[in-house]
């Protein structure tokens, strides 16, 4: 039999995009401690309906750790107090009877509240679309051994490609800049063989499409920190070297040198 | 990129699509460059570089206000003073006098220039995409140097304009202020303990931006070897502790009477 926590919950409620909001006060009784953060609110949300009112609206999909869809301010940290862990991978055993849980939806203005603690993150989209991906219109795709990688290349790559794409980094940073999530989605195929024809084109791209929606990097490291799935900084800092570059290295493939 | 899609869907349309910043035309390059938050960060460490190694000589050239009267081309002069005149005559007799001196301070007013307003353009923009929270945030990065450098380059800035009325122009009475005869002017100005404060506040503040910029600086223009970051921390915590120490040390050996001001000894 697991432990049953009493809570109260302190919620962002906001009927609509341009509809004022704020935050309303929720009992959560009787929750097992062994329930996720997201089946916390669930519970909630079916005593709210029993109730007659409005269930909160909260993103969440494969509630395990790997799509990205969930993600909400807990007690002013991105994901809540759990290092490298999602909101849905958060459990209640967390948390200890009687506390109160402020709760509130990412913030930035790239990010417009659809409705309670959802927001609209397809600025994120946006800027893999400016060159998140790498052309091979070739044909049937070689045998993946056929590009030999180094093991320390791979290895840099797959921590870059962990990114979800969730947002907490651009949540949790003082001034809502994105530069964790384009840098992990740039390092993802700038570290390896099949990134480099468009290496530079894909930086400058996504760079600039990055800054028409978010802020800049101040260097506060907030993003790492909140990241469910501690994506480094140092991904940053090649951004940056790459950016540079890239500014001089498009110049001379279009022979203006 | 599950999470995106997901949340359209939600809305029927993606009204966050608008970029928050309309697209500019781009100047050519390299004016291009600084047109982007990168590339403004970029400058920003560089400038804030070269700032770090005036700060650095400026103060160590004020050490030589404790070595007192020297002999200085067959006459007795205060050391501080003779190092003032050098400044004056580099490179003379190739350039006329203070020419050099003068090529020197315009590169560094044009490090200011682009330092202030670097930071003062990308914090327009940070001011324009972010969005407060209504609930107390818990900051777990961020240390009280980082979230304060835009306050304490402002503070400092503000004591750098004081500075240079007080000490180059003269402008600030309570002392008899002559061109040129450091020792003298220093000792005068530093010997009013409201001054001195001023100083030493000023000097904290520095130090605290010294900190964050260091620190800052690696990553702004991607330098990042794993053999070396983890001395970013040290490398910073030691150039702000040698500038705080060695500049707040005048101020208070002013008023102890370490450093003195005595027109008797250049009498011989």
């Amino acid at each position: 039999m697991s432990k049953r926590l009493n809570l109260t919950l302190s919620v962002w409620r906001q009927a609509g995009p341009s509809a004022p909001g704020s935050f309303m006060t929720y009992h959560a009784k009787n929750i097992p401690d062994d329930a996720s953060f997201l089946e916390m609110l669930d519970i909630v949300n079916e005593e709210l309906i029993e109730t007659g009112e409005v269930p909160i609206e909260f993103p969440h999909d494969c509630r395990e750790g790997i799509c990205g869809t969930c993600g909400v301010m807990i007690n002013g940290r991105a994901h809540g107090q759990e290092k490298g862990t999602a909101a849905c991978q958060l459990h209640m055993r967390k948390f200890s009877d009687g506390d109160t849980i402020v709760i509130e939806p990412w913030r930035a203005r790239a990010f417009p509240i659809v409705r309670d603690l959802v927001v609209d993150r397809s600025p994120l989209d946006k800027i893999v679309a400016a060159g998140g991906y790498v052309s091979a219109p070739t044909g049937t795709a070689q045998d993946a051994n056929e590009t030999p990688i180094p093991k320390e290349v791979a290895d840099s790559a797959m921590d870059a490609a962990a990114c979800i794409g969730c947002g907490a980094c651009v949540a949790a940073c003082p001034n809502s800049a994105a530069q964790l999530f384009t840098s992990a989605k740039l390092w993802h195929l700038n570290s390896l063989p099949q990134g480099q024809a468009e290496r530079f084109r894909r930086t400058e791209h996504m760079v600039e499409t990055m800054e028409q929606f978010f802020g800049s990097c101040t260097n506060h490291g907030e993003c790492t920190e909140a990241c469910p799935k501690e994506i480094s900084q140092d991904f940053i800092a090649y951004m940056n070297r790459d950016y540079i570059k890239s500014q001089i290295v498009n110049r001379k493939l279009a022979g203006q040198k | 990129m599950a999470a995106p899609t997901t949340t359209s869907a939600v809305t029927g349309g993606n009204s966050a699509s608008r970029p928050l910043r309309p697209t500019q035309r781009k100047l050519p390059f390299p004016a291009s460059l600084y047109q982007t938050a990168v590339g403004k960060k970029w400058v920003m460490a560089l400038t804030g570089l070269m700032l770090i190694g005036f700060v650095l000589v400026h103060m160590a050239g004020n050490l030589k206000l404790y070595l007192g009267v020297v002999q200085h081309q067959g006459e007795l002069i205060y050391d501080a003073d003779a190092y003032g005149e050098s400044l004056r005559e580099l490179l003379v007799p190739i350039v006329p006098r203070t020419h050099l001196l003068w090529v020197l301070r315009l590169g560094l007013i044009g490090a200011f220039v682009l330092h202030i307003h670097s930071a003062y353009s990308l914090t327009r923009m940070n001011l324009a995409t972010n969005f407060a929270y209504e609930s107390k945030r818990d900051w777990l990065a961020a240390n009280f140097a980082s979230r304060s450098m835009r306050y304490t380059g402002v503070i400092f800035l503000a004591y750098l304009i004081f500075h240079l009325a007080d000490l180059t122009w003269g402008l600030i009475p309570g002392y008899e202020w002559e061109r040129g005869e450091i020792q003298h002017n220093v000792v005068g100005s530093l010997s009013n303990p409201v001054v001195a404060i001023i100083y030493v506040v000023a000097n904290l503040a520095l130090a605290m931006h010294i900190y964050h910029g260091i620190y800052s600086m690696f990553q702004s223009l991607g330098i990042n070897n794993p053999r070396y970051n983890q001395l970013r921390r040290p490398l910073a915590i030691g150039v702000a502790t040698i500038v705080l120490v060695g500049n707040v040390s005048f101020p208070i050996a002013v008023l102890t009477n370490i450093i003195e001001y005595d027109p008797s000894l250049l009498a011989g």
